[in-house]
């Protein structure tokens, strides 16, 4: 196994590309190296991009925060002004794993870990993100929801990194609220989990949201129809039951050790209820 | 001249250091990284060994080609069960462990081992494994207790037949043994009830959830000398179990126990250890052998699921006037004992005229069961102590008061035989009656529920050594090792027995060169067996104090006492001598006969049966079904706590152990009989924010056959966890779950089907 610790993008996209075996991006860790150690995967290479500067920063400008892929959890975590914009997908990032992996998992390794359970995944999709992919051929920007195609699959094309993920600039009057059910109260995985991300208008009404879902079906699952269903509403009752209806809807889990079909539908539209008031206070509603 | 053995009654003496809380000897080690675990032994040239599992849950093993694995470079053996003769003489028992440990032409079980190797490294030993080729046929299999008691489930042991049935069967099956326990006239007692109630109940398969997995370093020369470092709660037992495998003399292997990383039953059998031997014989090398978690799982000894019904009957006064329970719990592959002692244990907490217990020790294919803290007493309290509350309901009376009209006290008979003597059940009952926690308010979606447990406690076969050294400090030496803080406990028994403070007591674990037997630290036999040995281990040093003071003053031993720690001249005559402290004695020994030692053998009887009532209140989300435990109290008897921190200690952490059992921990088998969740990860012990802070009262009903009085404590309190929290959540949330782990889907399924 040969180990690569680019100090540019480009170096290490050629590096990925130029591999005939098989090739690894490592940023926390902490997918990777657990997999490596009970034998599921046996790379020829691993490029590890955290001495890449641009991976290292969170940077705020006039459109909106640039996150790079080795920033750690614990890192958004400790970014007042991140959390104070979008506390949403820093509390998801945050629920990745114990204290310890907090301080090396990354976002960007959460997404292109694939997994249909990845906790900041939702919150991102909800917050409409977007991923700066970096390959052979040059730079492009993905929407987050289109960079996982399946349990374990991404689009990435062979040699592409992503090198951060940008959250669009924050309007007024705006809130955004992650959570998932897991049976214990911490290190555990999602058995499903809500994303919801949503603006007010001068009245307090609902002006725009997304909704998106996490392990109940092969990827996150952005529901249309759960933010119609709250969309020029304060919240009440029936939108909420509208909007848990429509998230049930879009539930297409499995059964399995985690959790049954049931359960994960049915709580699927309980969290998003839940996280839509917590959103919906965030943004300043009453 | 044969000595007498010497009197274990109890005799009520007062103390002046028991009951005290000075830290524990093995602290600094523990939290500093110093203390030696299982895995932390290296011996130069030591080969890294690893095992090769059945993927199958059932397969007749063709063949085993090694010839690959033994080809390549750093692989210095390769083990079958070829290399494992049976030497067991026609033992069957014996012979099961042996097949436990490496399958004979079948794989009973999904990650039964098959093959083993010794290699340089772990990376070497990894690629041999992969290089070992095994042909199965598979067979059909079965993981479920109640699937595998069909007249057509796959027979997992053919020369199994049904004993405690007459006649004896002539097929197999999969019921190793039918056991029955009880007294009085069962139908009678129905027929006399004004109310009865009924249920059957189903628990999951649940693992002791150690930290620590197996590991050990053996080394067997080609003269049959052997040595073995291993984590264990008994290494004696060890010896003789992997002697009589592998075919050495007793004496010629010496085990040495290292720190444990927790056991709770799971280290009182033999996994592995016999494997390490047969490839460092084979070697000619030291080999390590360790487990992962995920083999820890697969292959050592999780307790086992059950499937059990109640019926219980009481008049419209209160009085239970029948009770009745069958009982199915699997054993994994292999005989065992678990039904029968959750039979025996079904209705130890009651005074019943008419009650029956009946057993089926069930055959499936999953790892052996093995002890699990209060080996099967858990399971059958869920089901009594779940139906005892519908009873009360039924009746209109407290739960509380329910019990306490129908607890057992001294002089019940118990429904396993025994006739009580005095007893804790009640006073555990009362002082839960009287605890703040009872009358504590309830927030929306909360529950109180309470549930009791007994478990019977051992004794057994004990030796300690006392070795006083010349500055006056003193060595005690146990075999029996500590999983809990015993050697605390012991240094105060010691201590307080020669009249000297604690800091002057070192309590060591020997290795098995360096004592007799000692049997395991089971059945919370370690405090009150070795402390019985430490009493009277400690009265012989005095012994020989007090003649070497004698000769120190020249005066007949007959006029020398020994009181608060010192040798005094009694009589007028010697009124000139001062006292003699055991310090004083201590550096003159070289010239008054030597050392001064101390020495106790005993099969220590008398061991105090133990009760325990909790309290448990939980939060129940009715939108998601999670239940969230909010505050929780054990009050258990403990005869006599000898170090009131550890005792405390053991009551918190057999209540965790049943607050997970409770709610989320389960073996999850596939359809393929592969286990799904062999991790931390989807095998869900609690984490420490998962548990409030769990209060406990320590009561004292002195135990008879022990001169402090003293009972075990360390499995009592995991035994009411199932059913308090089961009872809590029904009040919680308004409905009743008959299915352990209570896990979130079965609660959620549950308020969903009562809507």
């Amino acid at each position: 196994m040969r180990y690569e610790a680019p100090t540019s993008t480009k170096v290490a996209a050629a590096l990925l590309a130029k591999e005939k075996g098989k090739a690894f991006v490592l940023a926390g860790g902490t997918d990777l190296l657990v997999r490596m150690k009970a034998g599921m995967v046996e790379p020829d290479l691993v490029v590890d991009i955290k001495r890449i500067p641009a991976t290292q920063i969170i940077k705020k400008s006039d459109s909106g925060f640039k996150i790079g892929a080795a920033v750690s959890g614990a890192s958004m975590g400790e970014n007042k002004a991140l959390k104070k914009a979008w506390p949403g997908v820093v509390e998801a990032a945050n629920l990745i794993g114990s204290d310890q992996v907090q301080g090396r998992c990354t976002m960007a390794g959460n997404l292109c870990n694939a997994s249909p359970a990845a906790d900041s995944v939702p919150a991102l999709v909800a917050a409409k993100a977007k991923a700066a992919v970096v390959g052979p051929k040059g730079r492009r920007t993905v929407a987050v929801e289109d960079v996982v195609t399946g349990p374990g699959r991404t689009s990435l094309k062979k040699g592409e990194i992503i090198e951060s993920i940008s959250l669009p600039k924050r309007v007024a009057k705006s809130g955004d609220a992650y959570l998932r059910f897991i049976p214990r109260t911490e290190m555990d995985i999602a058995v499903c989990s809500a994303g919801v991300n949503l603006t007010l208008d001068s009245k307090g009404l609902v002006k725009s949201a997304r909704v998106a879902l996490g392990a109940v079906a092969p990827t996150v699952v952005l529901v249309e129809d759960a933010a119609d269903a709250i969309i020029g509403t304060k919240l009440d009752d029936e939108s909420l039951a509208a909007l848990s209806a429509a998230c049930e809807a879009a539930c297409s889990p499995i059964n399995d050790k985690r959790g049954t079909v049931e359960f994960r539908t049915e709580v699927a539209g309980v969290l998003a209820r839940r996280a839509a008031k917590i959103a919906y206070q965030r943004a300043g509603g009453k | 001249m044969a000595e007498t053995a010497p009197d274990t009654s109890f005799t009520n003496q007062d103390f002046k250091i028991i009951g005290t809380r000075p830290p524990r000897p093995d602290g600094v080690d523990k939290v500093t990284g110093r203390a030696k675990y299982g895995a932390d032994a290296f011996a130069a040239g030591q080969l890294t060994a690893l095992i090769l599992r059945s993927p199958h849950a059932h397969a007749k093993i063709l063949s085993i080609d090694t010839k690959r694995a033994e080809k390549l470079k750093g692989v210095k053996a390769v083990v079958t069960c070829e290399d494992l003769p049976d030497l067991t003489g026609g033992n069957r028992g014996m012979l099961d462990i042996l097949e436990n440990c490496m399958a004979r032409g079948r794989a009973l079980y999904d990650g039964h081992a098959v093959a083993a190797v010794a290699a340089i490294d772990a990376e070497t030993a990894k690629k041999a494994l992969k290089l070992i080729k095994v042909k199965y046929e598979v067979l059909p299999h079965v993981t479920d207790v109640d699937e595998a008691m069909k007249k057509k489930a796959p027979i997992i042991q053919p020369h199994i037949r049904t004993t405690g049935v007459d006649p004896k069967p002539k097929k197999a099956s999969n019921v190793a043994a039918r056991s029955q326990f009880g007294h009085g006239d069962i139908e009678a007692g129905f027929a006399a009830a004004d109310v009865i109630v009924e249920e059957s109940y189903k628990t999951e398969q649940t693992h002791q959830g150690y930290i620590e997995p197996h590991a050990c370093l053996a080394s067997v020369g080609p003269d049959g000398q052997g040595e073995l470092w291993v984590t264990t709660q008994g290494h004696f037992v060890f010896r003789n179990t992997c002697a009589a495998l592998l075919g050495m003399e007793v004496a010629k292997l010496k085990v040495t126990s290292s720190e444990i990383g927790g056991g709770f039953g799971g280290k009182t059998h033999v996994w592995m250890e016999p494997v390490a031997l047969a490839l460092s014989r084979k070697a000619n090398r030291p080999v390590k052998l360790t487990m992962s978690r995920e083999e820890v799982f697969r292959a050592s000894g999780p307790t086992s699921s059950t499937s059990i019904d109640i019926k219980i009957g009481a008049t419209r006064d209160g009085r239970i006037c029948a009770a009745s329970a069958e009982l199915r719990y699997q054993g994994g592959a292999f005989p065992g004992i678990w039904g029968m002692l959750g039979a025996m244990t079904t209705w130890a907490c009651y005074d019943l005229e008419n009650c029956q217990s009946v057993a089926f020790d069930v055959l499936v294919n999953r790892p052996k069961s093995a002890a699990y803290r209060a080996p099967s007493a858990p399971m059958a309290a869920f089901a009594v102590e779940s139906t005892i509350d519908l009873v009360a309901a039924k009746l209109g009376m407290d739960p509380v008061d329910f019990r306490i009209l129908n607890a057992a006290k001294e002089g019940t008979r118990a429904s396993y035989g025994p006739t009580y003597g005095p007893i804790g059940i009640g006073p555990t009952l009362e002082a839960v009656k009287n605890h703040p926690h009872m009358k504590a308010p309830l927030g929306p979606n909360q529950g109180r529920g309470m549930a009791c447990g007994f478990w019977f406690n051992f004794g057994g076969q004990t030796c300690t050594d006392i070795n006083v050294g010349v500055d006056g400090t003193v060595s005690l030496t146990v075999g029996t090792m500590d999983v809990g803080g015993s050697r605390a406990s012991l240094s105060l028994i010691a201590a307080e027995e020669l009249g000297i403070p604690y800091e002057r007591v070192k309590c060591n674990v020997a290795d098995t060169a360096s004592l007799g037997h000692n049997d395991m630290t089971e059945g919370s036999r370690g405090t009150f067996s070795s402390g019985m040995a430490t009493i009277f281990a400690a009265r012989d040093v005095v012994k020989v104090l007090r003649n070497r003071a004698a000769a120190m003053w020249e005066i007949d031993v007959d006029d020398v006492a020994w009181e608060d720690g010192q040798a005094v001249a009694k009589g007028i005559a010697h009124s000139n001598l001062s006292p003699l402290s055991l310090a004083d004695i201590a550096r003159k020994s070289p010239t008054t006969g030597g050392p001064i030692a101390g020495h106790n053998e005993t099969v220590a009887d008398g061991a105090g049966v133990s009760f325990a009532s909790h309290i448990c209140d939980v939060e129940v989300d009715p939108e998601t079904g999670a239940t969230k435990v909010i505050r929780y109290t054990v009050v258990q008897d403990a005869g006599k706590a000898i170090h009131p921190d550890y005792v405390e200690g053991q009551f918190q952490g057999a209540a965790a152990q049943g607050i997970g059992w409770a709610l989320n921990e389960e073996y999850i088998y596939g359809e393929d009989g592969r286990l799904q969740n062999p991790g931390f990860l989807d095998y869900r012990i609690p984490v420490c924010s998962d548990l409030p802070f769990i209060d406990t009262e320590i009561l004292e009903i002195p135990n008879p056959g022990h001169p402090y009085g003293v009972r075990g404590v360390g499995e009592t309190s995991i035994v009411p966890p199932l059913a308090a929290i089961g009872n809590a959540v029904s009040n919680a949330a308004g409905v009743r779950l008959n299915h352990v782990p209570m896990s979130p889907p079965r609660i959620l399924k549950a308020i969903n089907a009562a809507k």
